[in-house]
């Protein structure tokens, strides 16, 4: 290990717990010598991406604000379908079933988020996202593969994370990271047996194929998902990645984080409908994740957050539809979630010249909220800079 | 037996080595042999038959490349399903069309969508030019398309066949033919785009993705060629591509510094005078033919040829084909299959000629590509990233049960990795619809799987060689671009058994790779 290594985990090892526990625990010299975090992996953090840049402005609804409707003359939503969640926001009616999970304070809205300098193109942006990184640096890892990097999961982990309804890694891309896309758990099981573990070597094509062997192996080898569930999940695509990861959570040999997805918002044309049912079928999929989490016991200790690569412009086009906009509403849900809104609503009557909105939160904060308030993990190394953490979680 | 072992090694060693100086005096400074012949056809093509190798190999590298390009089409082998050719006006819902009517047309273009999967794969099996086929699936992967937007089946069809038609051809006519392309202006919203409402999806990515790339143009750019792109619509009854004058905004445009009252050709123009096009291009055909790592100079040198050419196709290939690059040792193996190439390639490497290709055409979406059904304008990303958990998985399930290594199952194969075929139903109410194709997919996939009859001892007493020891190491050559990973390839020679050296080297990880 390197000096440099060694300062970092050090400092990270303090800077993730309270003082006072650290030298309880071990004395802070100990703490010092052994560069050990020990991040609350068992924890867990769910990902849930919107992909093609869901319509912030219709999913939480500036209702009170005259400019939201004058941008929006066709595709606004009345004030009164509007379910209204504060004296200034409200959800879009497809989101109805979210609303006693936001008063109860288990919801929390996350307006404005976006970064600097934004990039309109689906592939960069959601890039910027998944790398972390501003939006003129080019990383190659993911910020989860990045923060397994710095901090292991434990051995006994059947990975460190999965992503489910897609084939893309996303934040877990990377070398380094042992994660998985699955799409059913039994079949995984099944078909595993077919893979063989064996030292990876030889060109990147083949090692890259020799790791995800392997990685099969261990998951295979830590996954049981003989548990069965009374929770009902929807028949959609998404109720299906949401029942794969209950399965995925109720095993004892379990992941530190996961990534589902749910596609199809890129509306550049006849939004209503299609953000109307991708919506309700995001809040289903949302519900019955939150009933499986609640049945294997893990609700209270499990971060929801949705992210897209952006939002989309506040002027709606003439084909019924909307263009990539920048900064969006988000997300964030779990039994210890400190429910309520964050950030600011992005000035509507002050567009840039592109038409688009400035963002009011980094998405950096909130992913440093995962790191720092979440896992215990201190997060400027992962993120490249300090960024204010997102106080979304009770202590 | 124990002792034995070390002995048979020895004599597998040296039969190895005879066969080596044997190959090494086939392929003479100048001539493919068997090694290079596996590899330009397998680069080229899908997959490679001994006897095609064996045509090959005495071929020297300029000839062999000058018979692939001239052997390439504009026109399929096999004729299309009728629904495909049909004339007439487009078969799509009315503005007052119910909710069933609605309903029963997705199915039906979803229907007609799979017989073209199939009609696809066939064509891919029965084609004297894989190369064809080969850039025409690269030419949809870049120009993309999803029928899962654009819905009719016919349209789709009419694009894969403007692809054949400039596969190895003109790319300028290409550019300009995919932008007027019905599928094309349904999937990128063109349109929608009318003077005074512009709509950017398809500027956008006509410069991001299918030209100059990333970071070399601007959002002014953009949004100035949207304008220039108004008035591109679809003549309602032939579902032909038509010019509306009165929708197009002809004012003036500042488009790359330069202004003037463009249109769309005009700005297609202006994008090919750049010579980021020619670069991007040939960057991408470096990724799909010779390694996962392009050699800036050569791209550059092969980009200026290319343009210089006036963007004739076959340059560029050529180029990227005689590079020392594609030639290297360090450079073999290094490219992942893509699941269609994996399909196809091991029916055709096999000699299994399947009665219906659409089975192979789900088998290869399970796998994570669905023809006709990109996950998105960027297209599958490819390389690596075919390779996750999941595809591998398929991938060797697919092997094991072709090489019949796992016995049949007794139930219906689990559907769910045929997912990404229908995921975008048109509505909730059609997912009940869409469980079914899955099931009624991932079950045709096994019966196929079940009735196609791999004889491998046949296939290997085929094999060139005096011995089954000389024909097992021609047949290695023919399916493994590398040294295997497994032991069991070489146990699988030393117990000189056909069956379970197919098995092996099918089922090594090596296999994955071109």
């Amino acid at each position: 290990m390197n000096r440099r290594r060694f300062l970092r985990s050090g400092l990270g090892a303090i800077a993730a717990r309270p003082a006072s526990l650290v030298i309880g625990a071990l004395g802070a010299d100990m703490a010092w010598a052994t560069p050990r975090a020990q991040p609350a992996y068992q924890r867990l953090l769910i990902l849930v991406e919107l992909k093609g840049g869901n319509d912030g402005f219709n999913t939480v609804v500036p209702y009170t604000d005259p400019a939201y409707y004058a941008l929006r003359p066709k595709l606004a939503i009345p004030r009164d379908h509007v379910v209204q969640v504060t004296d200034r926001v409200g959800f879009h009616p497809a989101l109805q079933s979210l609303q006693p999970l936001f008063d109860r304070g288990r919801l929390a809205v996350l307006l404005g988020v976006g970064y600097p300098a934004p990039n309109l193109s689906h592939f960069r942006s959601i890039e910027i996202w998944d790398t972390a990184s501003s939006s003129d640096r080019y990383l190659a890892d993911g910020w989860l593969a990045r923060t397994f990097a710095q901090a292991a999961t434990p051995s006994r982990f059947a990975a460190d994370g999965v992503v489910i309804g897609s084939n893309d890694m996303g934040p877990l891309a990377g070398s380094g990271a042992r994660a998985l896309a699955l799409a059913n758990t039994d079949q995984f099981l099944q078909r595993a047996k077919l893979a063989r573990s064996e030292p990876s070597t030889g060109n990147p094509a083949l090692a890259h194929i020799l790791k995800v062997e392997s990685d099969v192996v261990r998951a295979a080898t830590h996954l049981d998902t003989s548990r069965t569930l009374a929770t009902d999940f929807p028949g959609t695509p998404f109720g299906n990645v949401v029942r794969t990861a209950c399965h995925v959570a109720a095993s004892p040999g379990g992941v530190a984080c996961m990534r589902l997805t749910l596609n199809g918002f890129d509306t550049h044309g006849a939004q209503a409908g299609t953000q109307a049912r991708l919506l309700r079928e995001l809040a289903e999929g949302l519900i019955a994740l939150q009933n499986g989490l609640t049945e294997i016991g893990r609700w209270d200790d499990t971060l929801v957050l949705t992210y897209a690569e952006f939002g989309r412009r506040p002027h709606e086009n003439l084909s019924g539809g909307t263009d990539h906009g920048t900064a969006s509403a988000h997300f964030a849900l779990g039994g210890s979630v400190r429910g309520g809104v964050y950030g600011a609503m992005p000035d509507l009557s002050r567009l840039g010249s592109d038409g688009n909105v400035t963002h009011t939160l980094d998405f950096r904060s909130v992913y440093a909220s995962v790191l720092d308030r979440w896992w215990g993990i201190e997060s400027a190394p992962v993120l490249g800079g300090r960024y204010e953490p997102v106080d979304l979680v009770r202590s | 037996m124990r002792l034995l072992r070390p002995f048979v090694f020895f004599v597998i060693a040296a039969l190895a080595l005879v066969g080596a100086v044997h190959g090494a005096r086939a392929a003479t400074a100048d001539t493919l042999g068997a090694e290079g012949a596996r590899h330009l056809l397998t680069r080229t093509g899908f997959g490679a038959t001994p006897s095609e190798i064996a045509r090959y190999a005495p071929l020297t590298r300029e000839d062999a490349v000058e018979r692939i390009l001239a052997a390439t089409r504009t026109l399929p082998v096999l004729a299309p399903p009728a629904f495909a050719t049909a004339g007439g006006p487009l078969p799509r819902p009315g503005p007052n069309a119910s909710a069933e009517d609605r309903k029963t047309y997705v199915r039906e273009q979803a229907r007609d969508t799979l017989a073209l999967r199939g009609w696809w794969i066939d064509e891919m099996l029965a084609t004297p030019s894989p190369l064809t086929e080969r850039m025409t699936l690269f030419w949809h992967n870049h120009f993309v398309s999803s029928q899962q937007k654009v819905r009719p089946a016919r349209l789709m069809y009419a694009q894969n066949a403007t692809f054949r038609r400039y596969a190895v051809g003109d790319f300028r006519a290409l550019l300009h033919a995919a932008a007027k392309d019905p599928a094309m202006e349904v999937y990128l919203d063109t349109v929608q785009n009318r003077k005074g409402a512009p709509n950017e999806n398809f500027a956008r990515e006509v410069m991001e993705l299918f030209t100059l790339g990333e970071g070399h143009y601007t959002e002014q750019d953009v949004k100035e060629a949207a304008r220039a792109f108004t008035g591109w619509s679809i003549d309602r009854d032939t579902g032909a591509f038509v010019f509306r004058p009165r929708l197009h905004d002809d004012g003036s445009k500042t488009i790359f510094g330069q202004r003037g009252d463009f249109d769309g050709d005009a700005v297609l123009d202006l994008i090919l005078a750049r010579p980021d096009t020619a670069r991007f291009v040939v960057q991408k055909l470096w990724l799909e033919f010779v390694s996962p790592q392009p050699d800036a100079q050569a791209v550059a040198r092969i980009a200026g040829r290319f343009r210089a050419s006036g963007y004739d196709i076959k340059v560029a290939l050529r180029g990227l084909l005689l590079d020392p690059a594609f030639w290297a040792p360090a450079d073999r193996g290094t490219l992942v299959k893509s699941p269609v190439e994996l399909v196809v390639g091991t029916l055709h490497t096999l000699e299994l000629a399947p009665p219906d290709g659409l089975p192979y055409a789900l088998a290869a979406a399970g796998m994570g590509q669905n023809l006709f059904a990109p996950p998105n304008v960027k297209g599958w990303p490819g390389g690596d990233r075919w390779i996750n958990a999941t595809t591998l998985l398929a991938r060797k399930q697919f092997l094991a049960r072709l090489a019949r290594a796992i016995p049949a199952p007794t139930a219906p194969m689990d559907a769910a990795p045929v997912a990404s075929m229908t995921s975008m139903p048109a509505t909730a109410a059609a997912n009940d619809a869409v469980t079914t194709l899955q099931q009624r997919a991932a079950r045709s996939v096994e019966r196929a799987l079940a009735r196609i009859a791999l004889d491998a001892g046949t296939w290997v007493a085929a094999q060139p060689g005096n011995d089954v020891p000389a024909k097992l190491a021609f047949a290695q050559n023919v399916l493994l671009p590398l040294a295997p990973v497994t032991g069991d390839v070489a146990e699988a020679r030393a117990q000189r058994d056909p069956v379970l050296f197919v098995r092996a080297a099918l089922l090594d990880p090596v296999y994955e790779l071109k």
